[in-house]
């Protein structure tokens, strides 16, 4: 109910927010430093109704050694696209091969995870306190997958710059509890609203981690629905290790008519052969 | 019995309608592993002549095809045990899946099956569980044992419903003496290798049946459950004293589960009530009594990558009184109450390619204990590493951990994965 509330709430300013200048507000837009975030939100981590892509995650510490991920993630928004349900069915290494995780994702409160293992085909609940836990050993946290609660920091706007080509929003979001960093600057694209590059300072204000969005591309919205923009390649990198980690998405596709009951035990056990053939 | 195989008769049929609508398609992917582990005993034990309690190599096949809507799936163990200087197949899943309706799945064939809520504690779930690989220090997966059963699993918005039938008791791989020495009752001391162990057998196809079911839903994101199970002890605890054999009695289990988010972390709870139809009245030392048994369970990771979990669990024996007034003089008497506490620290590191575990059973009813630390690296995408132990504590040799003593042992694995 209160997703619902705050959803109506966030949609209603949207509605009525003046176009007037705030202090923290991008010069040219209409919106607010928080609108900002959450447009680019919505753009990065919850474009269409539901998604489809083929994920590989190459773990590369810093002296070049390579552990391969692979994986079919299938998300569908639900509440009106504020909360998500995740399917990621793990194809390789041998070792995770046909382990599933489910994850029923909430803006305000802890997610719902589950993870099957086929090998004695037993479904386990996995505590979820932690977002800030590396999702499968990589350089990503599950927050960096799944996506940041947008009320759990504050946001400011601090300039507008150029990275490369691209106009940018230069936002500087910080979290309003004590955790393994201080601030995240963003830089994120003012047409397409995706996150060109964030770093985040750790508690001595060092920078810790950069993630760069190394390749977009225009991925399938459904027929006759045109085409969204998608961040196809992106990269980690622990700036102090060394280690790195590049996701790559192939064959994206977004409304494609996912439904609630894939996100449930029964196809955690038995992948559904429609979607993850 | 009837009705029931002419239901199975009609989702065969419907499942053979479905097919012929279906094109044909994937061909069949193989995968699996080749492995060596070796394990060696801590201490000696005068009843086994080995010490050491593993040395083996086995690949394992694993290859799935689909043909039409039906899913195939083919897993099977090859290996050379060292030990005992013989080859074996282990036939792990040999199974048929399909959905014959949209909110029905069947599988059929030799499967492995889990549920319940436990972690290394199992009250509902009746499936077949090998022992003996799970103190030798084999991988958690030979935990549990494969099962020649029919699932169907029924779907709806207001629960689902799952149904396994084994027209074959499948028992456990269960504590025979061989390799891991047990406490014998009947001999009143500690049996091994040499040690004759007679069971009888309960293999009467569609007689000595298993049957299994569960019905569960999702409430607010808490995973809540019942269950049912009609069968037989699955470990041989009764005890026919004309023919002398250790036998499996009849047992009927009912119990429920929820599990979901608790505070920060994961609490679970489970319980469940063994209903042994051969001594209701508990006055028949040679079956075991019937029993309500429970356990509680929390999970949470509290430093990021460093998880800490606890159980609690209880045994109770029903209508105590009458089993102890049954025993002869001079047997040793079970507890009313047997309390398990378990704890589990895994550490992950290295970007999880390390996993250091420990896994902890302690009961302060019966005084002893069993560790289990456990480490795995994972080398490279395909070449993993793990050494471990098992350690058993206990003051007396009659309880549940302390009759393992002298089985205590470490091991090691190498394995490739493909």
């Amino acid at each position: 109910m209160n997703n619902i509330t705050s959803l109506c709430v966030s949609l209603a300013t949207l509605l009525v927010w003046p176009v007037a200048a705030e202090e923290g507000q991008p010069g040219k837009a209409t919106f607010s430093a928080d609108q900002v975030v959450e447009k680019s939100h919505q753009a990065f981590y919850a474009a269409g109704a539901d998604m489809k892509a083929d994920v590989t995650m190459e773990l590369i510490t810093g002296d070049g050694k390579q552990r391969t991920r692979g994986l079919t993630m299938l998300r569908l928004n639900t509440s009106g696209g504020a909360a998500q349900k995740y399917f990621l069915y793990f194809k390789e290494p041998s070792d995770v091969r046909r382990m599933t995780f489910l994850v029923w994702k909430y803006p305000e409160k802890e997610d719902d995870r589950w993870i099957y293992i086929p090998a004695v085909d037993l479904v386990r609940r996995v505590a979820a306190s932690d977002r800030r836990s590396s999702f499968v050993g990589s350089d990503f946290t599950y927050e960096d997958i799944s996506g940041r609660d947008i009320s759990a920091d504050t946001h400011k706007f601090l300039r507008e710059e150029k990275l490369g080509s691209n106009d940018c929003y230069v936002m500087e979001s910080t979290p309003k509890e004590t955790l393994d960093y201080v601030r995240r600057i963003a830089w994120i694209d003012t047409t397409t609203y995706l996150p060109l590059k964030e770093e985040y300072y750790d508690l001595r204000n060092e920078l810790a981690r950069v993630f760069t969005a190394d390749t977009i591309e225009n991925a399938s919205s459904g027929a006759g629905r045109g085409e969204i923009p998608t961040v196809m390649k992106r990269t980690m990198r622990n700036v102090k290790s060394g280690h790195r980690t590049e996701v790559t998405f192939k064959s994206v596709s977004f409304n494609v008519g996912l439904t609630d009951d894939i996100f449930t035990e029964r196809y955690l056990r038995q992948a559904p052969s429609k979607w993850v053939p | 019995m009837g009705a029931m195989i002419k239901r199975w008769g009609l989702c065969l049929t419907m499942a053979a309608c479905s097919l012929l609508n279906t094109p044909a398609y994937a061909a069949p992917q193989l995968n699996g592993f080749a492995e060596w582990r070796g394990g060696l005993r801590l201490g000696g034990d005068a009843h086994q002549s080995n010490d050491a309690t593993l040395d083996e190599a086995r690949l394992q096949l694993d290859s799935s095809a689909s043909w039409k809507n039906v899913q195939f799936r083919g897993k099977a163990d090859f290996m050379y045990d060292a030990v005992d200087s013989e080859a074996d197949i282990d036939p792990r899943e040999v199974s048929a899946a399909i959905s014959p309706l949209s909110a029905v799945d069947l599988k059929l064939g030799r499967q492995t099956l889990t549920w319940g809520v436990g972690d290394y504690l199992f009250i509902n779930d009746l499936f077949p569980k090998d022992w003996k690989s799970f103190l030798l220090g084999r991988d958690d997966e030979y935990l549990k044992a494969p099962s020649d059963a029919v699932k169907a699993s029924f779907f709806s918005d207001i629960a689902n419903l799952d149904v396994v039938y084994t027209p074959r008791f499948n028992p456990d791989r269960y504590i025979d003496g061989k390799r891991v020495s047990f406490f014998n009752p009947r001999l009143n001391r500690l049996a091994g290798a040499g040690d004759a162990f007679a069971v009888e057998k309960r293999d009467d196809w569609f007689t000595d049946d298993e049957v299994a079911a569960r019905i569960s839903r999702n409430i607010g994101g808490f995973d809540a459950a019942l269950y049912g199970y009609h069968g037989f002890w699955k470990s041989p605890m009764g005890f026919d004293a004309i023919s002398e054999k250790a036998t499996f009695p009849p047992l009927g289990v009912y119990g429920a589960s929820v599990r979901g988010n608790v505070v920060r972390g994961v609490g679970s709870l489970e319980t469940g009530y063994y209903d042994s139809p051969e001594d209701r009245s508990g006055d028949d030392p040679l079956v075991p009594n019937s029993q309500a048994r429970v356990l509680v369970g929390y999970e949470q990771e509290i430093v990021t990558d460093f998880t800490v979990g606890g159980q609690y669990y209880l045994e109770h024996m029903m209508s105590f009184g009458a089993y102890r007034a049954s025993l002869p003089n001079g047997t040793a008497l079970a507890d009313e109450d047997r309390h398990v506490l378990t704890s589990r620290l895994t550490w992950l590191a290295l970007h999880q390619s390390l996993r250091l575990s420990l896994f902890t059973f302690y009961s302060p009813s019966d005084n002893d204990a069993y560790l289990r630390p456990t480490a795995d690296y994972r080398i490279d995408d395909h070449w993993a590493a793990s050494i471990g132990a098992n350690l058993f504590m206990g003051e007396s040799e009659r309880t549940f951990f302390g009759q393992f003593e002298d089985a205590a042992n470490v091991f090691a694995s190498l394995r490739y994965g493909f």
